[in-house]
């Protein structure tokens, strides 16, 4: 019998949950960023996208 | 392996924002320049409304601003990079929290629950609008569209998850409460966009929008198949 030698590591519930925060955290900024922010540059240089995607504008 | 996974989502989310951006540039980009002409001519009277009326579509004279042409499509353009990555990695992060994979089989399901989320859900209550339309206050709309989308999830979760009467019939109510309580709705909708103009940017933005979220779904469950069996082991 052979034993399949796994290399594979596994994570924990708490450091999967912990990734998942971080994962959201990251991407709920970067869509602020894009999408909601009030800053006219940051409005103006994302008018477009912001229309499209149906982020609320203006 | 963590720092891994978040890369190959963001870079799943960029390569389905870029997709995005090639049809924003010949489908929804081009309403936008039209619309603009109305709203620009319409401009000089509604500075003589009061508040209200058309929502001056101001580009804060004294900011920068992309020129039309290659500035303009290139911000564009950068900026559907940046929002493609964002969803994906949100969309990572939920599948991390709840503890279920996305794979390549899947991937097109999760991409579908986003766009139901963040664009259907939302655009029931704040349709998507052209520049020169009238809208209600600002921050206002900015949140009813976040808890919109947050409720929309969270009740779709539900829906995949539970099986038990209760759960449903919450996930009912989390879905339908934001349309009971109400978008923040303009006082009037009058406007000098075009009807046909309007509609057809909305049937466009949403049908984009479904190219993106299908992307999305696709390209992530390709990109974090390797890590599922690390990652969704416990």
């Amino acid at each position: 019998m052979t034993i399949v030698k796994s290399t594979t590591q596994t994570i924990s519930v708490s450091q999967r949950v912990t990734a998942g925060a971080i994962c959201l955290f990251l991407g709920a900024s970067l869509v602020f960023l894009v999408g909601m922010s009030h800053m006219g540059v940051v409005h103006n240089a994302a008018h477009d996208t912001r229309h499209s995607i149906g982020f609320p504008c203006h | 392996m963590i720092g891994r996974l978040v890369l190959a989502a963001l870079i799943a989310g960029m390569a389905a924002g870029f997709i995005y951006g090639g049809i924003q540039h010949v489908r929804t980009t081009p309403l936008i320049l039209a619309a603009e002409v109305f709203e620009n001519a319409a401009k000089p009277a509604a500075h003589e409304h009061a508040a209200g009326t058309p929502s001056q579509h101001e580009h804060a004279a004294e900011e920068w601003a992309p020129n039309d042409g290659w500035q303009r499509t290139f911000s564009t353009t950068l900026a559907s990079v940046i929002t493609g990555a964002a969803f994906a990695v949100m969309l990572a992060g939920v599948s991390l929290l709840t503890g279920l994979p996305i794979t390549p089989r899947n991937g097109l399901v999760w991409g579908m629950c986003g766009f139901l989320a963040v664009t259907v859900a939302p655009g029931a209550g704040l349709a998507p609008e052209l520049p020169g339309m009238p809208a209600g206050d600002l921050v206002s709309r900015q949140i009813w569209w976040v808890a919109t989308i947050i409720a929309t999830g969270a009740g779709i979760f539900l829906i995949a998850k539970r099986r038990e009467l209760p759960w449903l019939a919450a996930a009912v109510a989390l879905i339908a409460l934001p349309h009971i309580i109400g978008a923040p709705q303009p006082p009037t909708h009058e406007t000098a966009v075009p009807a046909g103009l309007a509609a057809s940017f909305a049937a466009n933005t949403i049908a984009a929008s479904a190219v993106l979220w299908s992307l999305i779904g696709l390209f992530l469950g390709l990109a974090t198949e390797r890590f599922s069996k690390e990652i969704y082991a416990t």
